[in-house]
């Protein structure tokens, strides 16, 4: 928006080396506010970097919240008892809210729904690399609640503070509901786990494939991450990648001995000095290659997406001409009253 | 989403093939207001899209209340809605800030008088 103030006239009448120093100024006192603790709300100055920083970052985490329900939709038909189902509907429906709430901080920032929506489906947005693995068995639904909502709260339970208003306020509603999301996958783990033979191993192996993708959630270890810093200094994100992940291996390895499984980390051992679970090497050139593209459901995950926009299509233009039809009826009868 | 929309498909082999940018409708954009329960005033909790006012509530009530959030909503279209500008602030907000006489605590009162 111009500032009435400081017309463009005005300003490209000054050189350029006058108005760099305008924008230092500015930049400068962005900084110092943010890293008072202030929060930005959506019509303050901002360097276009932390508007793209943010832009990217919320739409990435509104697509993951949209494409998370891939994974869980197809274990509904199927839950194993009408209550599972229930919370099942209920869980897949609040990442639909997530999504939304999401796109809504994401827009304050001035780009349109549409757009982001767009970029989601022709691939050229990411979303977290995790929902391109495939939901094997009902244990899954436990796995995923109980470790990949586990790893999404860890890391977004700090968000609640980033420094960016409609981000920070999204992120207080997520957490709220994103609890109970983690709770019930445990559970459904718990009971499988304390089951038949067979209920057991499938636990253990839903376990066995959840485990190296949801450390993996918290992105490159800190030596190779390298919009960290930035992000770190803008107060939009609060501890680095590794802190996060041990954060979360130090909470869930006692979770998982408590129900009687095994974490698949034959290196994972408790370092009773600093008093943390030390793990074993990640497989940093599989994440890679699933966000890359090349993981086991990639191109089903956005065919899914495309698919549901398509076929919704026909959806919104009755939605749109069925308001045009009421808007045209409310005015006839504003006119016949006149 | 009209709840009735099933009724009003067209054939799948009616529909013509459609490229998603002719496609686009940038439905209104509405801010939403949640009154939480009596007694409470409507407070800002969202936005959302929705093509009019009829369908941003029934969008609000599934997006923003879906724990017992609210007794009442309000959608208002975001074009309607009229900001001042950060640019202003200290031209509105300033002229409060040296007058604290309008703040009770500014008046000593002698311990003797318990409740005022």
């Amino acid at each position: 928006m111009e500032n009435p103030l400081c017309p463009s006239s005005v300003l490209s009448a000054f050189p350029d080396v006058f108005l760099k120093r305008m924008e230092m100024d500015l930049l400068q006192r962005f900084e110092a506010y943010v890293a008072s603790e202030k929060k930005i709300e959506p019509k303050d100055w901002m360097p276009d970097a932390y508007r793209k920083t943010l832009i990217r970052q919320i739409s990435q985490h509104a697509h993951s919240e949209i494409v998370g329900m891939l994974p869980e939709g197809n274990w509904i038909s199927r839950a194993p008892s009408l209550k599972r189902k229930a919370i099942l509907m209920a869980k897949v429906q609040d990442e639909a809210g997530h999504g939304l709430y999401l796109y809504s901080a994401c827009e304050t920032l001035g780009v349109q729904r549409d757009d982001t929506i767009a970029d989601l489906h022709s691939g050229k947005a990411k979303y977290s690399s995790i929902f391109n693995y495939p939901t094997l068995t009902w244990a899954d639904m436990g796995a995923v609640g109980w470790l990949v909502d586990g790893a999404a709260i860890m890391n977004q339970v700090p968000l609640c503070k980033c420094s960016y208003g409609p981000y920070a306020r999204a992120m207080v509603r997520v957490c709220k509901e994103e609890s109970f999301h983690q709770r019930q996958g445990f559970q459904i783990m718990m009971t499988l786990a304390q089951g038949t033979e067979d209920q057991k191993a499938m636990a253990q192996d839903a376990l066995n494939r959840w485990w190296w993708p949801s450390i993996m959630m918290f992105g490159p270890p800190d030596d190779n991450s390298p919009n960290s810093a930035q992000s770190m200094a803008w107060n939009i994100k609060r501890f680095s990648n590794d802190e996060l992940r041990q954060k979360f291996i130090d909470l869930t390895v006692p979770q998982a001995e408590l129900i009687g499984l095994t974490i698949p980390d034959a290196d994972l051992k408790w370092n009773e000095e600093t008093g943390h679970y030390e793990h074993g090497p990640i497989d940093w050139a599989e994440f890679n290659r699933v966000i890359a593209g090349h993981g086991p459901c990639n191109k089903e995950r956005l065919a899914a997406r495309n698919k549901a926009w398509d076929d919704g299509a026909w959806v919104r233009e009755a939605a749109g001409a069925h308001a045009e039809k009421r808007a045209a009826r409310k005015a006839a009868s504003n006119t016949a009253a006149a | 989403m009209p709840r009735n929309a099933q009724h009003a498909r067209p054939h799948p082999t009616q529909q013509p093939p459609k490229s998603k940018d002719v496609e686009k409708q940038h439905w209104p954009l509405w801010e939403i207001f949640i009154r939480s329960r009596q007694g409470l005033s409507h407070r800002h909790v969202g936005s959302l899209h929705a093509a009019d006012a009829e369908m941003a509530i029934e969008n609000a009530r599934d997006v923003y209340t879906r724990r017992q959030e609210g007794v009442s909503i309000w959608a208002v279209p975001a074009s309607e809605i009229t900001a001042s500008s950060p640019d202003e602030k200290d031209v509105l907000f300033d002229p409060a800030d040296d007058k604290v006489y309008r703040h009770p605590t500014f008046y000593d009162l002698p311990d003797e008088v318990k409740n005022m």
